[in-house]
């Protein structure tokens, strides 16, 4: 009896020693998105993104021969089940680190776990509070809020057009563009006349439009996610309001195009450079991941590849940049993504470090505009 | 009554126990959420399993508390020890005043008035941005500390937890087998002959509506500290009528049937992950047939199931 016990027991442990031995095992990426629920329109696309390239990865060969083994939850949008498939990912799955959330709440949930069981978290959600203040294991892909501001901004600083009227929406999104929305304003000179929010499922915005006709601003700035600023493109034109119309990036894809048919003619926004990658000059630095990413996307899902995407495909390949410099456990991961600079990805040209974790400038994000149902660059 | 005792004795040293089975692992996390939802589905049972109250609303007071207590210690630097009690009698002031206009109300207008009391909370919690921090929530809430221990891992809060739920099961039990038990039960069964025999069921719906938003206050300020982390998404509409599952599953009027109800509905779904896409579906599809099998809950249906099972021919009929 003692003696099948103790040979069990050996046979364990040669198991258990040969698995750390044997170079190859592959190396465990977490992660979270909001595959359903209200959040999907983020969490499908960044699932799907990150499922093809970790599997391009692993087909060409892995990263200095070892493969990376993506293991992915589904949280619904829901911070309670964000914070319990995070513990499951870094307790039962070992994995070294976590792509996602997709929401900037479920993010903010997540943090004290990844914090506590430092673990590296590579967020793809835009809130400005995830690297702000910094955070030893935190890093983000998703364009800060902010520097789509102040694309809008300067372009109207530009063209003198400084009394605006903002729209935002009521969620998550939407209270993060009006926090920044109304902090850049006196930098660039610009007054905010009108301040209205609309709900996330509101259809029909006529009542906040009409009292905005009624003011003296030179330019709406709609902040929402779709539908709702196609409704309110829409809603511009019944009027028969005149004042320039700019959507944030939340709508920087052809479905609000589809959305708003008509009426998103002339609409201007800042996006980020992945729907207008064709048009980009051979110089940009980004172009060459941008094209790949979008003719991936489309041979693997026979749909555009927009910039939610984007987001999951730069947290990979970010990862494997550390990856190849040598790192396959937590702490050397964390170290390593510090450590990189001028990365060309989806969402723009990457270069973290010690004292920032977001890693992108304002080069991130063009401004563009809708003209017979596509994009063009607003110069 | 002394049956009782051994009975939630047994299940005291059941819920102190299970922990050395899971050491460490991530399901030590879910059954944190087990014992906070397990509160919650007490405090709703009591007003719909024992007063025949409906409330869809409830996910709201559990908003309430969890914000009140985060909002409290983070802005205004208090300890938890001290949010705690204070959020908790502030929901129970204004469920008590909300109580009495709502509790006139009966079937279908109840539903529909907590529902709407429900709503308003989550519209607050998302509008208030100052105080809230809106819908990207409120960070950096303290853990609960007691004596030099910092309830920071899994398996500390969970104690913490459990020792507050298993305090909310015996009270309830208490309350399920006083006069005041016996008058709810009256007041369910019909109000008119409650009254006839003496029973104001008019304040007792009242107290025992904000006797359950206080419970359920204090879950969410226990939500709060230990997820350190609120956003208003977690308490809206699909929340109250989740607890509402836990407890028509669980059992309408039983403790343990609250128990084994915000159990089967926090586990399920980590256990149906290996499902992948189809675990929505085989979710829906076992809470069917749970309800058209065991209309009476789970606490009537198991061992109804298990007499079938093992005394084929004698086994309905003893109750």
């Amino acid at each position: 009896m003692n003696c099948r016990v103790i040979s069990f027991l050996f046979a364990a442990a040669a198991l258990l020693l040969s698995a750390d031995v044997f170079a190859a095992a592959p190396i465990k990426i977490g992660a979270l998105f909001a595959v359903t629920g209200p959040a999907a329109f983020l969490g499908e696309p960044e699932r799907n993104t990150a499922k093809m390239v970790v599997d391009e990865i692993n087909r060409a060969g892995g990263i200095k021969g070892r493969k990376l083994e993506l293991v992915s939850y589904d949280t619904a949008g829901d911070a309670t089940k964000a914070v319990q498939l995070a513990t499951k990912l870094i307790k039962d799955d070992k994995v070294v680190a976590i792509i996602g959330p997709s929401t900037t709440g479920e993010t903010m949930a997540v943090i004290p776990v990844a914090e506590k069981e430092q673990v590296p978290l590579i967020s793809c959600s835009a809130g400005s509070k995830i690297t702000d203040p910094l955070k030893k294991w935190i890093f983000k892909t998703a364009q800060n809020d902010s520097l789509a501001v102040g694309r809008i901004y300067e372009y109207l600083q530009k063209n003198r057009q400084t009394n605006v009227a903002i729209l935002t929406v009521s969620d998550g999104f939407g209270a993060s563009g009006r926090e920044q929305l109304k902090a850049q304003s006196a930098k660039f000179g610009i007054k905010i006349v009108s301040d209205d929010t609309y709900g996330p499922k509101d259809t029909d915005m006529t009542a906040q439009l009409t009292k905005i006709r009624g003011s003296q601003a030179q330019a709406i700035i709609c902040w929402g996610t779709n539908p709702g600023p196609a409704v309110i493109a829409k809603n511009v034109r019944q009027l028969g309001i005149k004042t320039p119309l700019f959507m944030s990036h939340g709508v920087s894809s052809k479905k609000f195009i589809e959305l708003a048919g008509e009426a998103a003619e002339g609409v201007k926004l800042p996006s980020g450079k992945v729907v207008v990658a064709d048009l980009l000059p051979g110089s940009d630095p980004q172009k060459k991941s941008l094209l790949a990413f979008i003719k991936d996307y489309q041979n693997h899902y026979k749909t555009e590849g927009d910039h939610f995407g984007g987001h999951a495909w730069d947290a990979v390949m970010l990862i494997k940049a550390a990856v190849e410099k040598g790192a396959d456990s937590s702490s050397a991961m964390r170290d390593n993504l510090e450590k990189i600079r001028g990365f060309a990805g989806i969402g723009g040209t990457f270069s973290y470090s010690a004292k920032d974790h977001a890693g992108l400038g304002k080069d991130a994000f063009v401004l563009v505009e809708v003209r017979n149902k596509d994009w063009v660059i607003v110069k | 009554m002394k049956r009782e005792l051994l009975k939630f004795a047994a299940f005291a040293v059941f819920v102190l126990l299970l922990p050395l089975l899971f050491q460490g692992g991530y399901l030590m996390n879910v059954l944190v959420f087990v014992g906070i939802n397990t509160m919650l589905a007490i405090a709703l049972n009591l007003l719909l399993g024992y007063a025949g109250q409906i409330s869809l609303g409830h996910a709201g007071f559990f908003g309430l508390g969890a914000y009140l207590s985060g909002i409290l210690t983070v802005s205004y630097g208090w300890n938890p020890w001290q949010a705690m009690p204070v959020a908790a009698l502030a929901v129970g002031c204004l469920a008590g005043l909300i109580g009495f206009p709502i509790l006139k109300l009966k079937g279908h207008y109840l539903a529909m008035a907590t529902l709407g009391l429900g709503i308003i909370i989550y519209i607050v919690f998302n509008e208030t941005i100052d105080l809230t921090g809106g819908p990207s929530g409120l960070s950096g809430i303290p853990n609960i500390a007691l004596g030099g221990v910092t309830f920071d891992t899994d398996v500390k809060n969970y104690y913490l937890i459990w020792g507050f739920t298993l305090a909310v099961v015996l009270f309830s039990i208490n309350l399920a087998n006083s006069r005041v038990g016996r008058a709810l039960r009256a007041v369910h069964d019909s109000e008119v002959a409650a009254r006839v025999v003496g029973v104001n069921a008019r304040i007792l719906k009242v107290q025992i509506f904000t006797l359950s938003a206080v419970i359920s206050s204090l879950a969410g300020s226990l939500y709060a500290h230990t997820m350190t982390f609120v956003s208003p998404a977690s308490f809206g509409f699909n929340f109250s009528i989740e607890l509402l599952t836990m407890v028509v599953i669980g059992g309408l009027g039983s403790v343990y049937g609250s128990f084994l109800g915000a159990a089967l509905l926090t586990l399920l779904p980590e256990f149906l992950r290996a499902a992948h896409d189809y675990d929505i579906i085989i979710y829906g599809g076992l809470l069917m047939l749970m309800v058209m099998f065991m209309p009476g809950g789970l606490v009537r249906g198991i061992p109804a199931l298990f007499r079938k099972l093992f005394k084929p021919g004698g086994g309905a009929g003893h109750a």
